[in-house]
């Protein structure tokens, strides 16, 4: 009798106890809420650095919704579990974060945790920020609490049970999260330092081009191995980077600040918007980020030339060509991209394309399908796109003659399923993203009215 | 030879393969309406409905095309017979020099066939691709609402109505 | 429209001889003298003042207007039948127009400056009511009954006892080839039936079904096509082309050159193209032009040698100024940017060269391409088929000289030449950049004391005139020099147009420095010097005002003696719901501007409402409102079409464009490369406010609303951001860059 009441006694404590773990491990305090700092309260200059972070963050990309106002939130983000739609984070009192302390702010950057004590999901990539300083932190929250308050409510998540119940994100920091994950390096420069600061933090460049797990977490083992944004594919931008012509730190540099390369092409896709924010970067932090990926990328052990990949795909051991594909190059697409004009206004030669040469044809198929839109107002590339012009079988026909005549990389399969799903992923991207502020430029006419 | 079926006619064209539909159109068939405003898919004047799409026919070439429905403007109405877009553009007045006219109606014509309801944003975002230098946006937006508040309440002709498919 | 129109003036007058028509030859402006001393005449009636040359009847009624000028887009032939059928009291769709042709028109020189209305549409205004008048009179002569008894209805003079005599009937024995008279019995407007009504376009209905309507929709038997192979750059020499390869091309016809000209002519269209490429690429060229460095025009601007005049000097020296202000204007070159590339078609046959062009003079065109070829004028006719839009001196003359020049090397075939896109850009004259420097200071009274004004520019025509204005006539063999440039002479004025301020000042100086190089080619663009010269003006005004801590509306109207301005600037105002000490929307600002053009032309002001978003620097005209005068008002829709689109056109203008070169190569030769206004930017409304005023002159209207439009704009953004922006275009890059300063 008196085990069977200390079996129970266990039993419950136990229950108690691992409740306890339990509420520990998910619940946070809310942080008590503040009337909003009025903007003068602010440094300019605290103000103007805040500026450049949230550039380099790349904060305006997620949350603004196109036909919304900046940082009001609306972003519907597509992920394995359902979409997940980018919060207000104007300084709004009702709607956004106005009543959002520094400290709260912080949380959210460190642990993912917003003011009322509530998980964030990781779309918002804390795992990355995280290791944003606290004296950048301050900075950003400057800039975001300064700001125009838009009231914009946040729209519900469109997420399958059991993701919509936000303690399942505290199950998933516990095995994902890690914080101070990024140190410096005594044997490399300061400027590697300062890119790999900004590489794994602010910048999150992880957060696309690293490919993720069951649960959505990055896979460290397997770092910029390549992943996904909005249905485009995120190269890998390690030693497994499919670029025809290797990358090196001065084309990085030069691409990430233009946003096109004449041995790369134009950066398309959610990647615009990411060298348009860089745009408006200090050129030393862009040169600092070029310097440590030129090292993440490593070199090729045989690096080709431009003039290489060129001639290369010219002589063409040419395997079995599509015949209608090729066709369909010659007649609808070779008028641009062997014209000789150079990005980002000329088509570029596509043995030089890594959206041909990766294992993912998605880019490629989006590119045909939309073309390049122009930003309003702004020298900008601008490429039809044939989708209303070209069947699902049309299409695959050219990409198959594509890949054969300009790779040397094996056959994609199952094209027309890519093809149809891109169709309806890239529909409802264009609808939703708010597009880049400014074009890739040609470096001549970049600062000229 | 290529068989092209445009405005609801089979025609057996001798171009070849990689010739635009822009000439295809202008040239063996002496249709009028798709123009040639820079060639290189950057500014709209060219477009046509291919099967319910509308596609710039300047960087289309034959070969795409061969057993596809064309429609071009000359397919949905007549100046005795107009169709709804046409009737709301002369009512509107919306033209100034008119050039870039046919192709902003055809890639309208498109839009409302499958969206008859659309807002002023969704119709701005359609016709992004398309340029007018005359300055008659205004009144090619109003004309577009005004097809389609016409769609909306008359009738198709039999006619009509099979050209636009 | 597929066959050239033909008329034979000597059927006209049934039973008559000979007709003789007094057409005067070349001539560029209506300032010029005619051959006989006429009557004290509005201008076209004075360089043509034969009656028939602007009214034709048949003898079985076909009644026909004439015009020298040329329907752009602007709704002309549709106004001009309305004055016709208003003044002839015959239902409006009982007459056509036949517009510029050199072998049925008068010359009128160039569709430019506004002046269809005022010149054609007065000319065509008079002799209508004069026609009338004659009409009246024979039927009177014929019926043995007095005049009065008489009167016009539905193409027939109707006599009190119902006696009827139909026009085509009472046109006989040369009557209406009598001269013009300085008195015409105009109607009274309050009866008017179509004059003032928006009677709906004429040239419509075909465009919306896919009628011909343009000189690219022209196919003539045995039409071949031809491509050019223009230079890389300006000056630039052809060194070696090995034709051999492009001539064995399929549909190749011939390939021409000569000199630095080269073209290939083919069957078909596509072939043409083709081998257009294949040329390009076996055409090897020496390059020679050095352009000036884009980003330092004003400062080359400023130190190349000028000729300097003082178009205004005013002085009073007990006002005296307290507070002055300086600022410098400058605009870039920017493009005409024609949506449809030029086009043309020449045939050459039995020793005469027919011309069919969008080219905005016919006459002047003939004449140049007369003497590039080296052929009497009266060999060349020259027939005006509409193009897309122009809005000035882009490259429709030029590729009537390269069709011409082409079809005299294949007799007989009718040629077609199209540009292609990149040629048009590259290779048009453009609106030349310009500077403005304003100085100006205020009593102690908050009025403008003192006002010293500034202009440095090219001349704005560069119009044939001379051969050496085509680009045919500069590239052959035997090339033809460029004329010398002139200057337009005031009160029309070029860099100068509207340089010299409508607002009454004690003390005023206007200087006019005008640069005679052209680094750049540049000839007439919509409005002329007006835009920036008003831009200028506007945007200072508003400076000013802000000096004085006045209200820019008010501020403007203290300065203002001219009653119809005053009217303007108070109903676009009105309509605006302008209200002084008003505080717009954050992150929106509301400006306003005013200018009469030419200071004798239109009326015109626009308020505007801009919003700039503070983060991206970007501009987006909210909404505009706009008031304009034009005299008597034949389509109102008509002209409210044309304000709209003038608004909406320097709305591109002033937020976006500018023409971009390197140091050998114009590069802004696309769309890609060249941007402009595309829907998401177009505003949420224009509303136009018109002021007629019944039986006043015509006051040309095509070009009011550039300047006002564009200082309005600025002044907004000013008004949002708090700062001035003073050079175009006013840029997503500059805004956002003087917001962060």
């Amino acid at each position: 009798m008196a085990r069977s009441h200390i079996i129970g006694g266990v039993v419950a404590a136990l229950v108690v106890a691992g409740a306890a773990a339990a509420v520990a491990l998910v619940w946070r305090p809310a942080i008590t809420a503040i009337d909003p700092p009025p903007p003068q309260s602010f440094e300019p200059a605290l103000v103007k650095r805040g500026r450049e972070l949230a550039a380099l963050g790349n904060c305006n990309d997620c949350h603004t919704v196109r036909g919304g106002k900046n940082f009001a939130g609306g972003l519907p983000v597509p992920t394995p579990f359902g979409a997940i739609f980018s919060t207000n984070i104007t300084p709004d009192p009702e709607t956004g974060i106005g009543r959002w302390p520094e400290e709260a702010f912080r949380r959210a950057m460190r642990t993912g945790v917003d003011r009322e004590g509530r998980h964030l999901y990781p779309t918002f990539p804390y795992d990355h920020f995280t290791n944003v300083t606290g004296e950048d932190d301050r900075a950003l929250y400057a800039y975001l609490m300064t700001r125009e308050p838009i009231v914009a409510a946040a729209r519900p998540n469109e997420l399958r049970f059991p993701f919509d119940q936000r303690f399942v994100v505290a199950g998933w920091k516990l095995l994902f999260l890690r914080r101070d994950t990024y140190h410096p390096d005594p044997t490399k420069s300061a400027e590697w330092n300062r890119g790999a600061y900004l590489v794994e933090g602010l910048a999150h460049c992880g957060a696309c081009h690293t490919p993720r797990n069951a649960l959505g977490a990055e896979r460290a083992q397997a770092a910029f191995s390549g992943g996904e944004a909005d249905d485009w594919n995120a190269y890998a931008i390690n030693t497994k980077s499919p670029a025809p012509v290797a990358w090196n730190a001065d084309a990085l540099e030069f691409y990430l600040r233009n946003g096109w390369h004449p041995d790369h092409g134009t950066a398309r896709g959610p990647m615009a918007e990411v060298v348009s924010n860089l745009a408006a970067v200090p050129a030393s932090d862009v040169h600092a980020i070029a310097v440590y990926m030129a090292d993440v990328f490593g070199a090729p052990a045989t690096p080709r030339s431009r003039e290489a990949v060129v001639a290369q795909a010219k002589s063409g051991a040419a395997r079995e060509a599509d015949p209608q594909g090729a066709a369909i190059y010659t007649a609808t697409c070779a008028a641009c991209h062997e014209s000789g004009r150079q990005p980002p206004y000329g088509g570029i030669n596509l043995a030089l394309s890594s959206a041909l040469s990766a294992p993912d044809p998605r880019n490629l198929v989006n590119i045909v399908l939309a073309g390049v839109r122009p930003v309003a107002g702004e020298r900008s590339p601008i490429m039809p796109g044939f989708g209303a012009s070209m069947g699902d079988q049309q299409i695959a026909s050219l990409v198959n003659y594509l890949r054969s005549r300009f790779t040397r990389e094996p056959v994609w399969r199952d094209l027309e399923t890519v093809i149809q799903d891109a169709r309806r992923t890239q529909t409802a991207y264009l609808r939703t993203s708010a597009g880049p502020t400014s074009a890739p430029a040609d470096a001549m006419q970049k600062d000229k009215p | 030879m290529t068989t092209l079926k445009v405005n609801g006619q089979e025609h057996q064209i001798a171009a070849e393969g990689d010739t635009p539909l822009l000439y295809v159109l202008r040239d063996e068939l002496k249709l009028n309406a798709a123009k040639f405003g820079c060639g290189l898919g950057q500014c709209g004047a060219c477009t046509v409905i291919v099967d319910g799409k509308a596609v710039l026919s300047c960087v289309t070439p034959l070969l795409l095309v061969e057993g596809k429905q064309v429609t071009t403007l000359e397919g949905l109405g007549t100046v005795q017979a107009p169709a709804p877009i046409q009737r709301a553009f002369m009512e509107e007045q919306a033209a100034q020099c008119g050039y870039c006219i046919a192709g902003m109606m055809m890639r309208a014509q498109a839009l409302l066939q499958r969206n008859s309801k659309p807002t002023d944003a969704e119709i701005r975002g359609e016709l992004a691709l398309h340029l007018c230098r005359c300055g008659t946006h205004t009144r090619i937006l109003r004309a577009v609402r005004r097809a389609a508040h016409l769609m909306d309440t008359a009738e198709l002709s039999p006619a009509n109505q099979e050209s636009v498919r | 429209m597929n066959a050239p129109i033909i008329l034979d003036r000597r059927r006209v007058l049934a039973g008559s001889g000979a007709l003789i028509v007094s057409f005067s030859l070349g001539g560029a402006f209506a300032q010029e003298k005619p051959a006989a001393p006429a009557p004290n005449l509005p201008p076209s009636l004075k360089t043509a003042p034969f009656l028939d040359s602007w009214i034709r009847i048949d003898a079985n009624g076909t009644i026909t207007a004439f015009t020298g000028k040329a329907e752009l887009g602007q709704g002309f032939k549709t106004a001009f039948q309305q004055i016709a059928a208003e003044q002839l009291d015959v239902p409006f769709a009982s007459l056509q127009v036949v517009t510029a042709d050199t072998a049925l028109t008068a010359n009128e020189g160039y569709t430019s400056g506004s002046h269809s209305m005022q010149d054609s549409g007065t000319a065509i205004l008079h002799a209508a009511a004069q026609v009338r008048a004659l009409l009246l009179g024979e039927a009177a002569k014929r019926l043995e009954l007095p005049v009065e008894t008489l009167r016009t209805e539905n193409g027939a003079v109707i006599a009190a006892d119902g006696r009827r005599l139909g026009y085509g009937e009472l046109v006989a024995n040369d009557v209406l080839h009598l001269q013009a008279q300085p008195d015409s019995p105009l109607k009274d407007p309050a009866t008017f039936k179509v004059m003032g009504e928006s009677v709906p376009r004429v040239d419509i209905p075909a465009k919306v079904t896919g009628g011909a309507a343009y000189v690219q929709d022209m196919r003539l038997p045995g039409m071949v096509h031809a491509r050019l192979v223009r230079p890389p750059s300006y000056g630039a020499q052809l060194i070696e082309c090995d034709v051999a390869a492009v001539e064995t091309m399929p549909g190749v016809v011939k390939v021409v050159r000569d000199g630095n000209f080269l073209a290939v002519v083919a069957t078909r269209e596509f072939q043409a193209i083709k081998a257009m490429d294949a040329l390009a690429g076996v055409a090897k060229w020496q390059e020679n032009a050095q352009l000036p460095k884009q980003d330092e025009l004003p400062s080359m601007l400023m130190a190349m040698p000028s000729r300097d005049s003082i178009i205004l000097q005013k002085s009073d020296p007990k006002v005296v100024g307290q507070k002055a202000i300086e600022a410098t204007y400058t605009r870039p070159y920017q493009s005409h940017g024609s949506i449809g590339p030029s086009c043309a078609v020449a045939q050459f046959a039995d020793g005469k060269m027919t011309v069919w062009s969008h080219t905005q003079g016919v006459y002047p065109d003939r004449q140049a391409i007369a003497e590039m070829l080296r052929m009497p004028p009266a060999d060349v006719r020259v027939i005006h088929v509409e193009g897309s839009g122009c809005y000035g001196h882009n490259g429709a003359d030029d590729a009537a000289a390269d069709a011409a020049l082409i079809a005299r090397a294949l007799p007989d075939s009718p040629v077609r030449v199209q540009w292609m896109r990149e040629q048009e850009h590259a290779w048009e004259p453009f609106g030349p950049a310009m500077v403005t420097k304003l100085k100006a200071s205020l009593d102690g009274h908050g009025k403008v004391a003192d006002w010293h004004f500034e202009v440095w520019s090219n001349t704005h025509s560069m119009r044939p005139g001379g051969a050496g204005c085509l680009l045919a006539a500069q590239h052959m063999a035997q090339a033809m020099p460029v004329p010398p440039a002139k200057p337009i002479p005031l009160p029309e004025g070029g860099g100068d147009r509207n340089a010299i301020p409508i607002y009454s000042f004690p003390n005023a100086q206007v200087v006019h420095h005008f640069i005679p190089d052209m680094p750049v080619r540049i000839s007439a663009m919509r409005a002329l010097g007006a835009y920036h010269n008003v831009f200028s003006i506007e945007s200072f005004m508003d400076e000013l005002a802000a000096l004085a801590g006045r209200d820019p509306v008010e501020f403007r109207l203290k300065h203002l003696d001219d009653a119809r301005g005053r009217d303007v600037i108070a109903k676009a105002a009105e309509g605006f719901g302008w209200l002084r000490g008003q505080t717009p929307p954050r992150d929106r600002g509301f400006g306003f501007a005013f200018a009469r053009y030419k200071n004798l032309a239109a009326y015109c002001a626009v308020a505007s409402e801009v919003e700039v978003n503070r983060e991206t620097g970007r501009a987006r005209l909210v909404r505009a409102v706009a008031a304009v005068d034009s005299g008597q008002v034949v389509n109102p829709d008509g002209l409210i079409n044309q304000i709209e689109g003038a608004i909406l056109q320097s709305t591109s203008w002033t937020l976006y464009e500018s023409v971009s070169f390197d140091d050998k190569r114009i590069t802004s030769i696309d769309w890609q490369t060249y941007p402009i206004l595309r829907f998401d930017a177009v505003p949420d409304s224009i509303h136009v406010h018109i002021i007629n005023r019944p039986g006043l002159p015509f006051l040309g209207s095509g070009e009011t609303g550039q300047g006002p439009a564009a200082a309005s704009i600025a002044n907004a953004i000013a008004n949002a951001t708090g700062k001035r922006l003073r050079d175009l275009p006013l840029s997503r890059k500059r805004i956002k860059d003087a917001i962060d300063a």
